[in-house]
């Protein structure tokens, strides 16, 4: 055993650093308050510090340090996405995560094994060369795979053509990956923390005071505290925290379920979604298989897992990987999805002076987080709306303007 | 398995109805501003407590009322749409 290990064990007081910083009481006044610890909020708070000098600033969460929909996810990451508006951000996200692990000090596990979209219907195929092209256009690792190379790459896929619905092509993306959610949060938390953000976990968010049309400050359940400029950035409560503004947002909340099976050794190396039967797979550097993508078929605010789902997500994973048989499930959760009528996110200003909003993440916020908090940070310190997030902005529903994207994960397309 | 009270069927499997958003006025189509009309078709309280939404029995293609708390998933009421919601 090393020694240092031992002396670990047996010390008298946790020999451990704090990363995330004392915990203290709240001060009167921030330059900015950002509600929401959890990824995007916690990458917001590190580039407001590192690239703009914005320190005085206080990260709100009603639990802990990504507890929501940060630890929820299924931790997939890529950027092959339909509209050119999206390919653009999650390529300049993926970009930002190849280097994460240096960046933040911090081994957030980034893997690349790729992805791998099935179509299983002539429908499918043409919205997978489409997607092609404009990936490829946009510099994105993304093609059509037909049925002889899936089969070498992926031995276990089930490519029988006498299945219910056989697959006939895939799109394979290079560029496709996984990391660990955990770490990408503490992460960012903890370089935010270093260098003078103060991170308050439980410590909610009751209501925005607004004068003359601009934020002034946050109460919370620890007092209330006056701000400059405030973000608000809470994956599956954009709406009840919008509507303490009194934003209201073209937001539906659906619960998003997914499952883990018992481990196996690895067999499975890319990321396999189909969504023609709703469901998508990887296999965990652990070995567990990890099955998502079940949205409940109606909102909700909770995250109970359900049988109904667990049945239908078995009954699709089985569809291609008979195997899985045998398989016993060993966990089954929910994560809060904030879906948007197009499928993108909600960035940008908000009806409310000085009042920014990270919100719509329905299925699509986990690989988002570098180049959003990022984007934020530019907003929020220059005022100057970022070109990668300008289609995104609330507005866009008033200007009938929407950025459908059909690549996205659980759209009902 | 889950239920459902439709006014019209009785007692039903949750399978057999179709959810179809929040009730809300239309606003009138002569009058109407552009932005208003935005928000009829794209936004809606979306609220985590008691809701009035549309449902569906699919079997049988009838459209009705229910009030349903988004948090707790319990459904409180469900009635035809003759009974207006906000005069009940």
């Amino acid at each position: 055993m090393p020694f240092g290990l031992l002396k670990y064990g047996l010390a008298r007081t946790y020999p451990g650093k704090n990363l995330f910083g004392e915990s203290r009481s709240l001060k009167q006044s921030y330059d900015v308050v950002i509600i929401g610890a959890g990824g995007h909020g916690a990458a917001c708070a590190y580039y407001l510090a590192k690239e703009y000098g914005i320190t005085n600033v206080a990260v709100l969460d009603k639990g802990y340090l990504g507890g929501g929909n940060t630890a929820r996810n299924t931790a997939v990451l890529r950027s092959n996405y339909l509209t050119e508006e999206g390919v653009a951000f999650y390529k300049a996200s993926l970009e930002l995560y190849k280097s994460l692990s240096n960046e933040l000090g911090l081994n957030i596990m980034f893997e690349q094994r790729g992805q791998l979209t099935l179509a299983h219907s002539d429908a499918a195929v043409r919205n997978l060369r489409w997607r092609a092209e404009v990936n490829q256009h946009l510099g994105v690792r993304s093609e059509l795979m037909f049925n002889d190379e899936i089969a070498q790459m992926v031995p276990h896929l089930r490519m029988d053509t006498a299945a219910r619905y056989p697959i006939l092509a895939g799109l394979w993306h290079a560029d496709g990956g996984t990391a660990r959610h955990d770490a990408v949060v503490w992460g960012y938390a903890k370089e935010a923390a270093a260098r003078g953000v103060e991170f308050h976990q439980l410590t909610e968010a009751t209501g925005i005071d607004i004068d003359h049309g601009k934020v002034t400050g946050v109460r919370t359940t620890r007092g209330d505290i006056s701000c400059g400029k405030v973000i608000q950035a809470v994956a599956g409560s954009s709406s009840v925290v919008g509507n303490m503004a009194g934003i209201k947002l073209p937001i539906h909340t659906f619960p998003l379920q997914a499952m883990v099976t018992q481990p196996y050794k690895p067999l499975l190396e890319p990321h396999i979604s189909s969504p023609h039967h709703h469901v998508y797979i990887h296999q965990t550097s652990r070995g567990e298989f990890v099955i998502g993508g079940g949205s409940d078929p109606y909102p909700l605010y909770n995250t109970r897992a359900t049988l109904p789902m667990r049945e239908t997500l078995s009954a699709a994973v089985l569809e291609l990987f008979p195997f899985l048989r045998e398989a016993r499930v060993m966990r089954q959760w929910a994560g809060i999805t904030d879906m948007t009528p197009d499928y993108s996110p909600i960035m940008g200003e908000s009806p409310v002076q000085n009042y920014y909003l990270d919100a719509g993440w329905g299925t699509w916020g986990f690989k988002a987080t570098p180049i959003s908090g990022m984007t934020m940070a530019e907003l929020v310190a220059t005022d100057r709306v970022p070109e990668l997030i300008a289609p995104f902005s609330l507005d866009r529903f008033y200007r009938f303007e929407q950025v459908n994207e059909a690549g996205a994960t659980a759209a009902s397309h | 398995m889950k239920t459902l009270l439709c006014p019209l069927n009785g007692i039903r499997n949750i399978d057999e109805f179709i959810y179809g958003g929040e009730y809300h006025v239309e606003p009138d189509r002569k009058q109407v501003d552009r932005k208003a009309w935005a928000e009829h078709v794209f936004f809606d309280t979306n609220s985590a407590g008691v809701v009035t939404e549309w449902w569906c029995h699919t079997p049988s293609s009838f459209w009705f009322l229910a009030d349903r708390d988004t948090v707790t998933d319990e459904v409180i009421n469900t009635y035809p749409f003759s009974i207006d919601p906000v005069e009940r």
